[in-house]
């Protein structure tokens, strides 16, 4: 524990979702068609800020649920057969559908990039959109899928052995990205973990 | 999960997330395109010993939206009208790289044989075993009814069945679906009360963690839901069970008069296939609150959910 250190705190992380809201919208030209998809379980919570701050920057997007949704991919992923049993995230997508809409799929970690393959997959059973983005809150590095990223929050260079977790209000009771070396106890969160053991780099599926 | 023999396997957490992961697979099944990836490369077995036509088109409905292979085996016209016995049945199967078998068996118990005898590796599910258990049709049941009530709990799924009053109606004794849903519901917090004549409740009843009556008049105005089951006319030999299907008919059947005993919100439920107008009515069966369409298109997420969670994780055969 001594030598896990926050990169990020919760003003630093507020005033990146800002960021994120603004460049989706300047690169969209408006809000015009954009839905906002996050991959439970953090991912789909900073969907939803980031929506709170398109809507506010841009009273015409319209209200907050028709822009945003969440994505689940575990039943797309490549790394089912090497894990336990994993519970399901939800899926819930805004009433008008993905269909020719330019939709931006919003996760807390990238790293290998594996999951954001398993959601371009789950995404095409869903409808065709006409463009697909990516926003990020930290970049780790360490791909193992030619991906990356459209908005990135941080880019953070890490070794492959430290653990990068983000912590959100919603999930873990506080607002913060978290760096440990390899074999320490993560950091606790005060929330149960359950499915976020997915962002750990440890099995180096990111 | 290694093995859905029993519904007391299941404890109250085990059993929510089974029915969780059911609400997502439902979700899916709504869409344009209902086929998932995920265990694809995987092999299941449909081993159906006995007649069945919706659990096993169920179950391998379940399968092919998951994009397991399916292969479907009925005791008829294969080797086991040769003779064969179970347990060579289990190897043949496991030498074919099955990972999971899908068991129905007249006999009580077969399923638990098939999967801690030592024979094979592959997981199993009970899809009805004689007058045993048939867990995946009260996990089907649970869900339906968790659905159906939630309102009344404020939205809330998780407890959705805590203090739900459920009466099993008819021929507990061959039914190898109450026994599953005693178990099942009392797991999740309902109250069970099982309503049939003296000669068609179970020896042991008693030890079950339900009440038993005889008047059904008297438990369907206390209740949330009434499942009925079919009466198993197949399984009574010589018969002697109740004096004639109009007396059977007139103190435990379902019918528009017993409707309206029922509070406003109560649900009519049956495993299927009914005997109309033997042990529900079609005014009961077609009635705006029978639920038994709806427990069939269940059937498929709750397989889903179990199959995935059989096949899924790395601790999978």
């Amino acid at each position: 524990m001594a030598s896990a250190r926050p990169v990020l705190e919760a003003p630093e992380i507020s005033r990146i979702l800002t960021r994120i809201a603004h460049e989706v919208l300047e690169r969209n030209r408006g809000a015009d068609d954009l839905v906002l998809l996050g991959i439970p379980t953090r991912g789909a919570h900073l969907a939803r800020r980031v929506a709170e701050r398109l809507v506010a920057a841009e009273p015409g997007a319209g209200p907050v649920e028709e822009l945003v949704g969440s994505l689940d991919v575990t039943m797309h992923r490549d790394d089912l057969r090497r894990r336990p049993v994993r519970a399901l995230g939800r899926t819930h997508v805004p009433p008008r559908g993905v269909d020719d809409r330019v939709v931006v799929l919003v996760d807390d970690v990238l790293a290998s990039g594996r999951t954001v393959r398993a959601a371009l997959d789950a995404l095409s059973d869903l409808g065709r959109p006409r463009a697909v983005r990516l926003a990020v809150l930290v970049d780790r590095g360490h791909r193992q899928l030619p991906i990356r990223a459209d908005h990135v929050g941080k880019n953070l260079p890490t070794a492959a052995e430290e653990s990068v977790q983000v912590l959100l209000e919603e999930v873990d009771g506080q607002d913060a990205v978290v760096i440990s070396g390899p074999g320490e106890p993560r950091p606790p969160a005060t929330a149960p973990a359950g499915p976020a053991d997915r962002d750990e780099p440890a099995g180096g599926a990111r | 999960m290694k093995h859905l023999l029993s519904a007391a396997d299941l404890d109250r957490e085990g059993a929510l997330a089974l029915l969780d992961v059911a609400e997502e697979m439902a979700a899916t099944q709504a869409r344009e395109i209902k086929k998932l990836p995920t265990l694809r490369g995987r092999t299941v077995v449909n081993l159906f010993f006995e007649d069945s036509t919706r659990t096993r088109i169920s179950f391998e409905a379940a399968a092919k939206r998951l994009s397991a292979d399916v292969i479907t085996f009925s005791a008829k016209g294969s080797s086991v009208s040769k003779g064969e016995s179970l347990k060579d049945t289990a190897l043949t199967l496991q030498a074919m790289g099955a990972d999971a078998v899908v068991l129905r068996h007249s006999a009580s118990g077969a399923a638990h044989r098939l999967a801690h005898a030592g024979w094979s590796g592959v997981g199993v599910v009970n899809a009805g075993d004689g007058t045993h258990e048939h867990p995946t049709q009260a996990l089907l049941d649970a869900f339906t009814l968790r659905r159906r009530l939630r309102e009344r709990s404020g939205g809330d799924l998780g407890g959705a069945l805590d203090g739900a009053r459920v009466a099993v109606v008819g021929d507990v004794l061959h039914s190898r679906v109450a026994r599953s849903n005693v178990l099942l519901l009392r797991t999740l917090g309902a109250d069970v009360t099982l309503v049939a004549p003296p000669t068609l409740l179970p020896v042991g009843v008693e030890a079950w963690p339900c009440r038993t009556s005889w008047d059904l008049d008297a438990v369907l105005p206390e209740v949330d839901a009434v499942m009925v089951l079919r009466v198993q006319r197949e399984r009574m030999g010589g018969g002697g069970f109740f004096p004639s299907a109009q007396e059977y008919t007139r103190r435990f059947g379902l019918d528009g008069r017993r409707l309206r005993l029922l509070p406003e919100h109560a649900l009519v439920m049956h495993p299927g296939p009914m005997n109309r107008g033997l042990e529900i009515s079609a005014e009961a069966a077609d009635s705006p609150r029978s639920t038994i369409v709806e427990q069939v298109s269940n059937g498929v997420a709750v397989r889903m959910a179990a199959l995935y969670l059989l096949l899924a994780g790395e601790d999978a055969a």
